[in-house]
């Protein structure tokens, strides 16, 4: 490993670490941990805002008022994830305009399955059920993650994140209960998602080559392959009380491991979509920009009203 | 893009219910305090999670240097007669 010439700082720091102490934005911490953190909490941030695109789709469409009601509270929820997230984000030293700019520039990344469309009624339902429900594995386990601020938007978060899943799953079993076009609606958006979610997990343990030092630190608590496999063995007893099938023929109980096993993920799809080829990555980004320059009047105005009306706040203070 | 960093930093408190200290659950940007309040009620209180909201300028928060935690904090440690449990009483007896 590199930087062996180690700050006696960095013992201290990983002696604190073992010791189950968070980590606090005032903190010493060696520069490393610093940009890992901003890179994952920012990718996550903007996973958040990003995903507010393929289900805002439907707010329109959506088949009842009810509905309606909900979808918007998802993702007026989502738009509230990545506002807590940008904040942990900048509270390691990185501003929110530099944030905003490198995901519109692509500097950073966001979860690839917001790069696949969302084509029928039934994907909000399966995004719900099954992006949501990957989305809270992986979160759970980071409620314990070792930066302070980190861990406690992801607390505030999971106690949201688990109506977006009961909605999505009972959203499906409503139409999986309904007339066989419904039910093959269904059944078609989770052959579509069942994938790119397992996928959501990140490369195999194998191949994930920032996992090691990210466990040290005990940034991520549990791996990828442990995580996906908690998705797993949660999600199959779901699907059958949904009656639906999920695209896996290799999907089996196994009696000796007490986990399900499932069939070999494409990988090269997941670095297809990552790396800007999937469906919809360019439209994800050119939406976000609109929204980001359309606001732009909205962001002057009220500026210059507080410059008009309110005491100066002490930061604009010359 | 610069304009959008020039809003301030608010922090957020909360009152969870009437009876209670104010909490701070996190914080947001804002042009002034007025939309910082309106701001916080959307993004801190979608489900009834307050009765009161307080905004806090993060700039003129002064805190104490996490460096001098040994110094500043270690002191009432070999003050242990400041607990209760220091003490040997009947323990048949309420006290």
């Amino acid at each position: 490993m590199a930087g062996a010439a180690a700050d006696p700082r960095e013992a201290a720091f990983q002696a604190s670490i073992d010791a189950e102490r968070s980590v606090e934005p005032r903190d010493w911490m060696p520069e490393r941990y610093r940009a890992t953190l901003i890179r994952q909490i920012a990718q996550h941030a903007h996973s958040e805002i990003i995903g507010m695109q393929p289900e805002g789709n439907w707010i329109t469409r959506a088949p009842s008022l009810r509905r309606k009601a909900i979808l918007l509270a998802k993702v007026q929820d989502e738009a509230g994830h990545g506002l807590y997230l940008y904040s942990a984000a900048e509270t390691l030293g990185v501003s929110r305009s530099e944030l905003v700019e490198m995901l519109q520039t692509g500097r950073q990344k966001y979860s690839s399955i917001f790069n696949y469309p969302t084509l029928t009624w039934a994907d909000v339902g399966t995004i719900g059920w099954l992006v949501d429900g990957a989305a809270i594995t992986n979160q759970l386990a980071l409620t314990k993650t070792s930066y302070g601020p980190y861990a406690r938007a992801m607390v505030r978060i999971c106690r949201e994140e688990s109506f977006h899943q009961r909605q999505g799953f009972e959203l499906l079993a409503q139409l999986s209960r309904g007339t066989p076009a419904q039910r093959a609606m269904a059944q078609d958006a989770v052959d579509r998602w069942w994938w790119p979610s397992l996928m959501m997990f990140g490369p195999p343990d194998g191949s994930s080559p920032n996992s090691a030092q990210s466990m040290k630190w005990k940034i991520k608590r549990v791996s990828n392959d442990e995580l996906r496999q908690r998705f797993v063995d949660m999600t199959v007893p779901q699907a059958q009380a949904l009656g639906l099938t999920l695209p896996d023929p290799e999907l089996n109980w196994n009696e000796s491991s007490g986990h399900y096993d499932f069939g070999p993920i494409d990988w090269d799809e997941f670095a297809k979509v990552l790396n800007g080829d999937g469906p919809c990555n360019a439209e994800r980004i050119r939406v976000r920009r609109e929204a980001d320059s359309g606001g732009a009047w909205v962001r002057e105005a009220a500026r210059a009203w507080a410059a008009k009306h309110s005491h100066p706040a002490a930061g604009d203070a010359a | 893009m610069k304009e959008r960093g020039s809003w301030p930093l608010w922090e957020v408190f909360l009152r969870g219910r009437r009876g209670l200290a104010h909490q701070h659950v996190g914080s947001l940007h804002a042009p002034d305090w007025e939309l910082a309040v309106q701001n916080a009620r959307d993004l801190y209180t979608r489900r009834g999670e307050g009765v009161s909201i307080w905004v806090v300028e993060s700039a003129v928060i002064h805190a104490s240097d996490p460096d001098d935690g040994g110094p500043l904090f270690d002191p009432p440690a070999d003050k242990v007669y400041r607990h209760p449990t220091f003490y040997e009483v009947p323990e048949d007896l309420k006290l």
